[in-house]
């Protein structure tokens, strides 16, 4: 979605968070290579930066500095107006969630080409603000999960899942710990009747967080 | 044996030195110890650069005896997450909320190191003079 950003002073790093390299090596081979993809089997992202879904992005500066903390990275929350019945989404919602990743990408453009001087940043006291706070389950969680994905590898699968479903109760809001350690459909996707059962449930929480951008559309 | 993780590191190495323990404590040598997680024991207490963690008044013999370091309680006083499997013979010694959020707030991105599909490692601080749009993406 990216690809028409070509800047040498700009560049994506882009992770995939897979425990399975080979299930995630189709992926990027279908992609453009003009960016560097790596990947994180143990989600170490998830525990440095303290995310909890994908796509989520951060900007980070010449200097290394964040400019816009972690946050959902083009995606709009119109997961749980899914249609089972089509099976996708209804015309209007798409637009809809076309016209936020459209403008998140005119964004990252912006920034990518204008640097400092993009109307996107955050200034440090508007970013730490937006930092989201780990907690101790949620360090636990990812310490559970690193731990199993070693076992997993290990041979040691039953332990794993017994770990996995551990993580998975200490840090409840993870779709990146649920979906890694759920039961994938025949096509691979963590998006059987548990995961919609598990959106249904989030009631008034988000599955994408809005991301806090000037005309992004709810 | 046992196998001691921590978030970019896997050892093997002989755990408990001279002592016998419950499946509850990580013992280990004070060479193992620094070997694995930077940590050692100085007159201060528990400490790595210049941090350090005095060892409870009254309680030394339930962290350090002898050579060996009681690695896990000295985790758990720190706050940090220490986990590990059933038969006790693979550890993790994960990293405290604490330590990550004053990393997030101080808005220092925190760096990493990770294959990419080739098994060439990449950091994020080889970017360091370029603007990096870090962004995750997986196959589920």
């Amino acid at each position: 979605m990216f690809e028409t950003i070509k800047n040498e002073d700009f560049m994506i790093l882009s992770v995939a968070m897979d425990a399975d390299i080979e299930a995630a090596r189709p992926w990027i081979e279908a992609v453009s290579h003009d960016f560097i993809t790596l990947i994180d089997q143990n989600h170490l992202l998830s525990s440095l930066y303290n995310m909890f879904n994908v796509p989520q992005a951060v900007w980070i500066d010449e200097t290394g500095r964040v400019v816009r903390p972690v946050e959902t990275g083009g995606s709009l929350d119109v997961v749980k107006e899914y249609d089972q019945a089509i099976p996708g989404y209804k015309p209007e919602v798409a637009e809809r969630a076309a016209r936020a990743k459209s403008i998140y990408i005119q964004a990252v453009k912006d920034w990518a080409v204008n640097g400092k001087a993009s109307p996107h940043l955050f200034n440090p006291v508007e970013a730490r603000n937006r930092v989201p706070a780990m907690t101790t389950e949620i360090a636990t969680a990812h310490a559970k999960f690193q731990l199993g994905q070693y076992l997993k590898r290990n041979g040691r699968a039953d332990e794993a899942d017994a770990i996995f479903a551990e993580c998975r109760e200490l840090h409840p809001d993870s779709w990146n710990i649920y979906r890694e350690t759920s039961g994938r459909t025949a096509t691979g996707l963590a998006a059987g009747e548990e995961f919609w059962a598990r959106v249904k449930g989030l009631g008034d929480k988000q599955y994408y967080v809005t991301i806090d951008m000037e005309g992004m559309p709810n | 044996m046992v196998t001691v993780l921590t978030e970019t590191s896997a050892d093997e190495v002989a755990g408990s030195p001279g002592e016998s323990h419950s499946n509850d404590e990580l013992w280990l040598s004070a060479s193992d110890t620094a070997a694995i997680t930077g940590w050692s024991m100085k007159p201060e207490g528990f400490c790595k650069d210049d941090m350090c963690v005095p060892t409870p008044l009254g309680e030394a013999d339930k962290f350090v005896k002898d050579d060996a370091i009681n690695v896990s309680a000295f985790w758990e006083l720190m706050g940090r997450p220490v986990v590990r499997s059933e038969a006790a013979d693979v550890w993790l010694l994960g990293e405290g909320a604490n330590l990550r959020n004053d990393a997030l707030v101080s808005l220092e991105a925190p760096d990493f190191t990770l294959p990419d599909f080739d098994d060439n490692l990449h950091s994020l601080s080889d970017f360091r003079g370029k603007r990096v749009l870090l962004i995750t993406w997986a196959s589920w």
